[in-house]
């Protein structure tokens, strides 16, 4: 009760009271809406009730009660779980009308709504503190109070924008993509909850209900990598994700059972607060990072949890565009950034952040170089710079990472999303043929650009942009970050701690070069997947070819949009050296969460000066130059042969092909011992072996072989049972009353 | 609400009722079978089961009607038992019919009403022979439950113990699978040693509460907890024999070897009784008797490092057997030792979250484990198997079957937003406040947890659908899915908004705390009294 009432004291206060702020909960609500109404048409449309007594449906019953409802359960809407490779042709599901604008128009709201709100945010004028609501009472447990509740601040305002905004793009173009699936409602329906628990995510003002939207949009994760979930490919690639995820989660646990136990707070201001009162780069600030830490590498894929990535491009495009780029794996950065107090105050977990993001970010790309899947590529690059963004946050420079975040939730999206365009049309070129080649394999693609221009040109620019090339988005980002991970390396206090006895300034140099070696990795494998998809001869086949197409403007439309997102995003937060608009408008924006924490870290240093800045930007573009060049120059598309007619790889090709054999690591070293012990040793030997065979069992045979005895002595057995127990009772009383 | 359940005396009749009720069903069900029933045969298809089924199923709704004014009736912020009736039973023993409810109870009480209803449910045509006698027992059995969660009087408390172990024995051993008597004998014989100990331990204590000048017992629990004075040693042993009984009932590690094979072989409503309700009875004891009796032995150093060790090492045990089940009903029965592990941290962890924590696994597994229990009932009913592997790829032939069996899964695994996380996160938030490294162990579980169900429900629900068998098979009926929809509501309400309950069991919880933990340095129960 004292909390509510306080909230609504300091609420009195707050610039954004009254305004249509207070409506922020509409705008995870709308999507759950969405949820339920597009979850009731899917059930209904595939449920039909079984019998009144189960039993008597096999048998000599079956076909007289059930009147034929087992069969038309195999003739579902949903029923055939059409993967990529149904080339049966498919009736559209009856209710794909109400879907298709209950699906995308409850974005659409939630997007419009979460517009008003920034503009009344600005018109709001300077807002230092979080406009926190109050909704109810979740976990109240002696004193720990835990509310449900939104906060409100430029951050979550931010990530509320990216979240809305592309999720709405993609579910117009999910509309397209998805057009013929069987599943089409029940689609919409997990991505709607994925937003909506995307969206609690960002908007939460606790760390527990953060976990809700964290744990949220792995359970649509899981759903949707499994979509179709007859292929075990694709359900084991959805289990995967969740299991990975979930050390993550331990880890995040952890992370809020010791920040409740030192600053007895879970809630951001109050850890805010209580921080203060812990020693700067103590034990438990840094222990607290790390664990959360180890949470953000599941949920962003960062080493070593970054193996359910890649196999999560099992599920549908939008998918992989929405969740596992745009959006859920950034959640890792978010969190670190939210946490910007806590991670000041720990040089040590910021150097192990910084550390793990720069070999990430290499060895992801060096493994998105040998790739085939055209989702794969992708997928590995999202791997290498989610690495980048924790560069930014992970150094101090948290303005940088999210703004990578943004700009990479704009060309990654479109490069999935064009993908999704390129899959489309192969497919259906290859279900016209009836043809069951991989539409995924670039070995099948070659020379697109002539079939689907607009997806081509659009596409050059999210790969000019996410390459690093002016004045495209990724560009202004990628430089911030690495930029400031130079600076941060000449004066910071991250660069006065030590790991391992190395000073943590030569541990971010070390980190820097990485990032170059890693931009020109990045470059290289971008110019490749478009040579080999886009460039040179057509290898899809002789009578296919003649069906590949142009998606239709539904999915086109939002391709443009975001095309025009990946040209100019950098904009938000233009450098000093390129005053093309307003300096800085991002850094602006976010100064009052992370400005104080940003400081802190440069402990009085200024920005790297001028004629530095140009000779890093310089070498920058030198290197995004240089890896496009050697792609361009080096690679003949001419020379490659569709997927079924190619030779396998050797050497260390081979070795990235494999992805450096790390799957396959860890099912040796973990899984299967896990497995092997818990059925051999724990069932078979403790279990069944021990407890129950020499313990419950020997017992028995030793009360038969006492029972025998006694029957030597009298006939009356059920007599002498009841006596014994007796006495028994009467020593065990008597032994306890004599003392 | 509360005005209108004070102008019928609700408070005064109540608790008594809810014992009463299921007797007299049982009762009508005994005459109606003594007349007609038992003519052998399927009874579901020659209607024999329609009578019972349907007494029984209205006396468990009136039941569980009559219990949720005990909602609004109760008065969280009141720490004395509520609604207390009392009378003498047998007076030249000192022994006293005492009933009343605390915060805890209440919810007990609540979940045993809600689950036997769904129960009758689930039994409605997997029950097909001696369906009287069934009923009956089932009827019977609640009032056991009820009665051990509502005793204020040690014998009383003994006595419904007892109560509910016969029908439970008779429901495995008759109506059960296959292994059948092997499985309900075992559930005797291990039940029974424990429970022949605890009786030892009662009256020894009631002799320690005598009356001096009288030389009568007294077993009210109260003047017990006050009054008996033992010796620490004595305690100890006292402890231990509580400790045997109920550690059987939980399952703790080592003793549960007895639940997977009662579970397998149980009926449906069997499983379900089973595991939501009986295993909590376990705990209950611990939390009502063993503890607070008996604080300086349970908070000894060694002692208590012992139970919190075999609570950790069930929790973890419990999990990893469950990975390797190949029989989805096993799997179960060993996630319940893993999930009950959770309850026995939180009560020894001895903090008010994990203590609420605790009382929280305690409701959620009723209803998340329960509703897994029915569910592998009604797929049992159309294809007469649980192995694992006989599936694969159903949920496109029983789609309603798939999403709620994913519903229940993320339950069960503790996903937050679902019922299953409040339990686990304030257990192991509240733990690691006194065991951070136990706690941190138990965390880990979160893994291997989601690593078991996921993959059972992928081998049933997923992959390709290539069996023949399963093709055709029917997806939930309307009974089914009327038993299983509140199911789904409690999952999601006490996910989202867990507060009302967790409002209900903070005296409770709070005084059993600090009760403990301000007693758990003297010598002696009631000695503390006595010096005052």
């Amino acid at each position: 009760m004292i909390p509510l009432l306080q909230a609504a004291a300091t609420a009195g206060t707050h610039p954004l009271t009254g305004t249509i702020a207070e409506w922020v909960w509409l705008v995870p609500l709308l999507p759950l809406l969405g949820f339920v109404i597009n979850g009731a048409l899917s059930l209904a449309s595939v449920f039909h009730a079984g019998p009144g007594d189960p039993a008597l449906a096999h048998g000599e019953a079956h076909g007289v009660d059930d009147g034929g409802h087992g069969h038309a359960a195999a003739h579902d809407d949903d029923a055939h779980g059409a993967t990529g490779d149904d080339h049966h042709p498919v009736v559209r599901h009856r209710f794909a009308g109400v879907a298709s604008i209950v699906g995308p128009g409850v974005l659409i709201l939630s997007f419009l709504l979460a517009a008003a709100i920034f503009l009344a945010m600005r018109g709001a004028g300077e807002m230092t503190a979080p406009f926190i609501q109050r909704y109810f009472s979740w976990m109240p447990v002696g004193d720990m109070h835990i509310d449900a509740a939104f906060q409100l601040d430029q951050l979550s305002m931010m990530m509320t924008l990216v979240v809305t905004g592309v999720g709405m793009l993609i579910h117009l173009f999910s509309v397209g993509y998805m057009q013929d699936d069987p599943g089409y409602p029940r689609f919409f329906a997990y991505l709607n909850l994925f937003v909506f628990f995307m969206l609690v995510l960002v908007l939460a003002g606790n760390y527990p209900l953060l976990f809700i939207g964290w744990e949220g949009v792995g359970v649509c994760s899981y759903l949707l990598i499994g979509f179709w979930f007859s292929d075990k490919v694709n359900s084991d690639a959805g289990k995967k994700a969740f299991i990975v995820n979930r050390i993550g989660d331990v880890g995040f646990l952890i992370a809020m059972f010791m920040m409740f136990a030192n600053m007895h707070a879970l809630d951001f201001t109050g850890v805010r607060e209580g921080a203060a009162s812990l020693p700067f780069g103590g034990i438990v600030v840094t222990t607290i990072c790390l664990f959360l830490f180890l949470g953000c590498a599941g949920k962003s894929a960062q080493i070593p949890l970054y193996t359910w990535l890649p196999d999560a491009m099992a599920g549908p495009t939008p998918v992989s565009a929405l969740i596992h780029a745009a959006t859920m794996v950034t959640a890792g950065v978010y969190l670190i950034a939210r946490t910007n107090v806590l991670f000041s105050m720990a040089p040590v977990a910021q150097l192990v952040v910084v550390i793990i993001g720069a070999l990430t970010a290499i060895f992801a790309a060096s493994i998105g170089l040998k790739q085939w899947d055209i989702k794969k590529v992708l997928a590995y690059s999202t791997v290498s710079q989610l690495g980048y963004m924790f560069i930014g946050v992970g150094s101090g420079a948290y303005v940088s990472g999210l703004f990578h975040l943004v700009t990479h939730a704009f060309f990654k999206a479109l490069l999935f999303l064009g993908s999704g365009s390129v899959i489309f049309a192969m497919h259906r070129a290859y279900h016209h043929t009836d043809n069951h080649d991989d539409a995924q394999d670039m070995r099948n693609m070659g020379g697109l650009k002539q079939y689907m221009p607009v997806t081509f040109w659009l596409m050059w620019i999210a790969t000019l942009a996410i390459a690093g090339i002016p004045p495209f988005a990724g560009f202004f980002s990628k430089d911030e970050i690495l930029g400031g991970l130079f600076a941060r390396a000449q004066h910071s206090t991250i660069a006065s701690a030590s790991l391992f006895g190395i000073p943590g300034s030569g541990w971010l140099y070390f980190a820097y070069l990485l990032g170059l070696v890693a931009a020109f990795m990045t470059a290289t494998y971008m110019t490749r997947m478009m040579i080999y998809t886009f460039h040179g001869p057509n290898r899809t086949g002789e009578k296919e070819r003649g069906h590949l197409a142009e998606a239709p403007w539904i999915m086109t439309g939002p391709l443009v949009v975001l095309g025009i997102l990946s040209a100019i995003g950098g904009w938000l937060n233009l450098p000093e050296f390129a005053p093309l608009g307003r300096v800085g408008a991002l850094e602006h924006w976010l100064d009052p969460v992370v400005g104080e924490s940003t400081a802190r870290v440069m402990a009085g240093a200024g920005e790297t000066s001028a004629s530095l800045e140009y000779t890093l930007v310089g070498v920058a573009i030198l290197i995004a130059v240089g890896g496009i060049a050697l792609a361009w120059t080096r690679l003949k598309p001419e020379s490659l042969v569709p997927k079924r007619e190619a030779a396998p790889e050797e050497g260390f090709e081979k070795v990235l092909v494999n992805k450096y054999y790390v799957d396959e690591i860890y099912d040796k070293t973990i899984v299967e011992p896990v497995v092997g012990v818990s059925r051999g040793l724990l069932w078979r030997g403790i279990d069944a072996g021990l407890i129950d065979g020499v313990g419950v069992n020997g017992s028995a045979y030793l009360a038969r072989f006492v029972g025998w005895i006694g029957s030597q002595f009298q006939s009356g057995q059920l007599g002498t049972y009841a006596w014994v127990l007796v006495a028994g009772v009467l020593a065990v009383l008597g032994a306890f009353s004599i003392r | 609400m509360n005005a209108l359940l004070t102008s019928i005396g609700y408070t005064h009749w109540i608790l008594p009722a809810l014992l009463i009720i299921p007797l007299i069903g049982a009762a009508v069900i005994w005459l109606l079978g003594a007349r007609g029933g038992g003519a052998g045969g399927d009874e579901v298809v020659s209607g024999v089961a329609a009578t019972p089924r349907m007494v029984a199923l209205v006396t468990f709704a009136v039941e569980f009607i009559v219990s949720l004014g005990l909602w609004w009736s109760f008065d969280p912020g009141n720490n004395a038992w509520q609604s207390v009736v009392d009378y003498a039973w047998i007076p030249s023993w000192g022994i006293r019919f005492t009933i009343g409810v605390d915060g805890i109870a209440v919810m007990m009480v609540l979940l045993t009403t809600f689950i036997m209803l769904l129960a009758v449910g689930g039994s409605w045509t997997s029950i097909r022979a001696r369906s009287h006698s069934y009923y009956a027992l089932l009827l019977v059995l609640t009032t056991g439950m009820l009665g051990v969660f509502l005793s204020l009087d040690l014998f009383l408390f003994y006595v419904m113990w007892e109560v509910m172990l016969i029908p439970m024995y008779f429901i495995i051993g008759i109506w059960g699978g296959d292994r059948r008597i092997y499985a309900s004998l075992k559930f005797f014989i291990y039940t029974m040693v424990g429970s022949l100990l605890m009786l030892v331990a009662i009256i020894y204590l009631g002799l320690a509460a005598r009356d001096p000048a009288t030389g009568i017992p007294t077993f009210a629990y109260d003047y017990v907890l006050q009054n008996a004075m033992v010796t620490s040693t004595a305690a100890k042993w006292l402890f231990g024999a509580f400790f045997l009984a109920f550690a059987v009932k939980v399952p703790m590690f080592p003793f549960h070897t007895w639940l997977p094979d009662a579970h397998v072989e149980a009926p449906t409503a069997g499983s379900v009784v089973l595991a939501s309700i009986m295993l909590k009875l376990g705990t209950f004891g611990f939390l009502r008797l063993a503890v607070p009796l008996f604080p300086s032995a349970a908070m000894d150093p060694t002692i208590r490092g012992i139970i919190l060790g075999l609570a950790v090492i069930g929790i973890v045990y419990g999990a990893l057997v469950s990975l390797v089940q190949p029989d989805f009903k096993k799997l179960v029965a060993y996630s319940s030792v893993s999930h009950l592990g959770f309850v026995m941290l939180g009560i020894f962890a001895l903090t008010v979250q994990s203590v609420q924590g605790a009382l929280m696994v305690m409701i959620n597994h009723g209803i998340s484990t329960g509703a897994l229990f029915f569910l592998i009932g009604m797929i049992y009913e159309r294809r007469h198997t649980r192995l694992i592997d006989a599936y694969g790829g159903i949920a496109r032939v029983v789609p309603m079957f798939a999403a709620i069996l994913t519903i229940v899964t993320f339950s069960s695994i503790g996903v937050p937003g679902t019922n299953g996380f409040i339990g686990e996160f304030l257990v192991l938030l509240g733990s690691f406040q006194t065991q951070p490294v136990l706690s941190v162990i138990a965390t880990t579980v979160v893994i291997i947890s989601a690593a078991y169900l996921l993959w059972a429900i992928q081998r049933i629900l997923f992959n390709p659908l290539d069996k023949r068998e399963n093709e055709h098979i029917p997806d939930l009926n309307r009974r089914e899915l009327a038993i299983m929809v509140p199911l789904v509501a409690a999952i999601v309400w006490l996910g989202v908004y867990p507060a009302p309950v967790l409002r209900r069991m903070e005296g409770a919880a709070t005084k059993f705390v600090n009760m403990v933990d301000a007693r758990r340095n003297l010598l002696t129960t009631g000695v503390a009294e006595a010096e005052r």
